[in-house]
């Protein structure tokens, strides 16, 4: 659903996408005022636009006064092109996909991630997104290297067979190394395995 | 051997080279290994005990503070030494009290020794040179036959004392009981006790980065400096450098450190696409075993140290990974889980004749023996975590190590194979351990952040 809202965003934005990646480093590096005034534009997209006259200074515009039905609630458009990639995966439209224990299987429920996942990155063609495949900490460090490598080539395999092309994709294995929930319980292992994306390049 | 004037370890030939003192500064290749019969010969008048030896302090005869600190370390990291080999039996050191100090190094109260029940002592002295060195001298004696089973001179600085001993160490065990010791072995590891935060677009990822230390824990250095993680170190075979797993570029790769040239190479053409992780050397130094997903799924590889001659040796869809070598280099064992869990096998370097090794619920981290040994070590799982344990391969007998005490994994041998180090965290958190390959005799050797994957110089 969101998905379909994003991609007309995105088919306005997308030059706007690779005029502000082409802008260079620093209209990343400052995130936009939480509450900006209307006509103050962010100081990085100042600095973008002096740097570069022909790139059109992104102009904040108000969030929506409604909030949209159900999460992820994504950004609006022109606050998304001047967003980080730390901001943009802080707040990710890429949903982890997580997989049953000691299993690199990809469930019915792992297939609808990795579908409304393509749905999102064929709107962004410029993005170049790490599938990171991550264990729970039951397993040996060294078999989860190959087990965490297994589920990022499972996830990013699947989202090839959807037509995105294998370009865009790039695979990691951390293993059980970098945990996102600690604690040593059901719950916490389920949310440690999984394939998690990041967006490494906009 | 009925003989008491026998007593222990003493041949003809060492006693001889006692005369003199022998300027050590290099083991000698060419250094005759008794024979097995010899050696029971000299193992002395209790058949079935072990001799029992003594380490008082090393005199300093010039009273020098900083050497009378040096001598009393040097005995003790030698006691400790010789008493994780379990050849002799180590008479305490806070016994000595009765036992007055020598005169010299070779004028010692002998009768005082054997009231204590020591069959042979260790004497050592420190003497400052004029040019800033220290010259350390020492010999074992015979408490009963009051012969010097031989004696060494060493001179170089102060600043690692704990050297001396474990050269003596290492000598006294090679020339009583024909054993190669370990105590100047070092042991690579990984351990977050600097951890930083992780280069990269996801928060809260810490470090870990590669160190070296003594055998025993002490002397840790520093050898990656990465902001990155890196996992799996592992000795080249001439110990002039290490191998491990990182991400410092992005994707996992093997990197090679060569850590007294301060050169770094990643000769197995990792990329953005090409992962390899796990490195494993051959015996002789030529080759690396590793995991790589360059055919898109993780396999085991072979290849030159320098990346050429690369060899395909697993196909299977499941996870083949964990190689390690054979003590000859002709069969690697690993871990796969093509029957649903991961469990060891073996199969030859030329990818023939593959078996199966281990049949329990969850195996990883095989580590083969050195001979004379021909044992495969591993982490089992026997509970909510693993204990070490170790298959003979002649009799496929399995023998337990450790006994749910803590998580206890990723076993790797000493060079002489009769002790293991591996990390557990039966203390909370995650430290090494020493072990001996019959389970007796465990020590911990790291108390700093939490240390893991650990691998023993060759």
């Amino acid at each position: 659903m969101w998905g379909i809202h994003l991609g007309s965003l995105a088919r306005r934005s997308a030059a706007v996408l690779v005029l502000a990646a082409l802008a260079g480093g620093s209209c990343v590096r400052n995130p936009p005022p939480v509450e900006p005034e209307p006509t103050a534009p962010p100081p990085g997209a100042e600095a973008a636009a002096r740097a570069r006259p022909d790139t059109p200074a992104p102009r904040p515009s108000p969030r929506p006064t409604a909030p949209q039905p159900p999460p992820p609630v994504l950004p609006e458009e022109d606050e998304f092109t001047a967003r980080s990639l730390e901001e943009i995966n802080r707040d990710s439209p890429l949903s982890p996909v997580f997989f049953p224990y000691d299993s690199s299987e990809l469930d019915a429920e792992a297939q609808t991630v990795i579908q409304a996942n393509a749905d999102v990155l064929v709107q962004f063609p410029t993005w170049v997104v790490t599938i990171e495949g991550h264990c729970d900490e039951r397993g040996t460090p060294e078999y989860n290297l190959g087990l965490g490598e297994r589920r990022a080539l499972a996830v990013r395999d699947h989202l090839v067979r959807l037509g995105l092309p294998a370009s865009q994709l790039r695979t990691v294995s951390y293993g059980k190394e970098f945990p996102f929930v600690p604690g040593s319980d059901e719950t916490s292992w389920a949310a440690n395995r999984r394939a998690h994306f990041v967006i490494t390049a906009q | 051997m009925k003989n008491p004037s026998r007593s222990f370890a003493l041949t003809v030939s060492l006693a001889l080279s006692a005369a003199g003192a022998v300027v050590l500064t290099q083991p000698q290749d060419d250094a005759p290994i008794p024979e097995r019969s010899q050696v029971d010969l000299i193992i002395g008048d209790r058949i079935g005990s072990q001799p029992r030896f003594a380490v008082p302090d090393c005199l300093a005869p010039g009273g020098e503070p900083e050497l009378v600190s040096a001598g009393r370390i040097l005995a003790q990291v030698l006691w400790d030494d010789l008493e994780f080999e379990r050849e002799f039996r180590m008479l305490p050191r806070d016994t000595y009290a009765t036992v007055p100090p020598a005169r010299s190094v070779t004028d010692l109260p002998f009768r005082a020794w054997q009231e204590l029940g020591a069959d042979g002592v260790v004497s050592c002295s420190l003497t400052g040179l004029p040019d800033g060195r220290v010259s350390v001298q020492a010999r074992l004696f015979n408490t009963r036959s009051l012969e010097s089973a031989f004696g060494v001179e060493y001179s170089g600085t102060l600043r690692n004392v704990r050297v001396y001993a474990h050269e003596l160490s290492d000598e006294i065990h090679r020339q009583q009981r024909g054993l190669e010791g370990v105590a100047r072995s070092r042991i690579t590891f990984v351990s977050d006790r600097d951890s930083e935060s992780a280069l990269g677009l996801v928060e809260n990822r810490r470090t870990k980065e590669v160190y070296v230390a003594d055998y025993d824990g002490a002397n840790v250095q520093r050898v990656t400096v990465s902001r990155s993680l890196n996992v799996t170190p592992t000795w080249s075979v001439n110990g002039r450098a290490i191998a491990y797993t990182s991400w410092r570029s992005g994707p996992p790769d093997v990197f090679i450190s060569h850590i007294y040239e301060g050169r770094l190479e990643s000769p197995l053409g990792g990329t953005v696409e090409v992962h390899n992780w796990l490195p494993s050397y051959s015996p002789d130094g030529r080759y690396i075993a590793f995991t790589s997903n360059r055919d898109g799924n993780p396999e085991i590889y072979i290849s030159r140290t320098d990346g050429t001659d690369l060899r395909r040796l697993t196909n299977h869809p499941g996870i083949d990974t964990s190689p390690t070598w054979s003590p000859v280099g002709l069969q690697i064992a690993f871990t796969s889980n093509r029957t649903g869990s991961p469990q060891i096998y073996v199969v030859g370097v030329d990818g023939t004749g593959l078996r199966r090794i281990t049949f329990e619920s969850y195996c990883d981290r095989p580590t083969w023996s050195p001979a004379p040994y021909n044992e495969i070590a591993y982490a089992s799982r026997t509970g909510p975590g693993y204990d070490i344990k170790v298959v003979d391969l002649a009799t496929n007998e399995v023998r337990q190590l450790t006994f749910g005490l803590g998580s206890n994994e990723s076993p790797s041998y000493a060079a002489n194979g009769r002790h293991l180090v591996f990390s557990s965290d039966r203390s909370g958190d995650r430290q090494l351990f020493l072990i001996g390959r019959d389970g007796r005799g465990l020590r911990r050797i790291t108390n700093s952040g939490n240390n893991e994957m650990p691998g023993w110089s060759k």
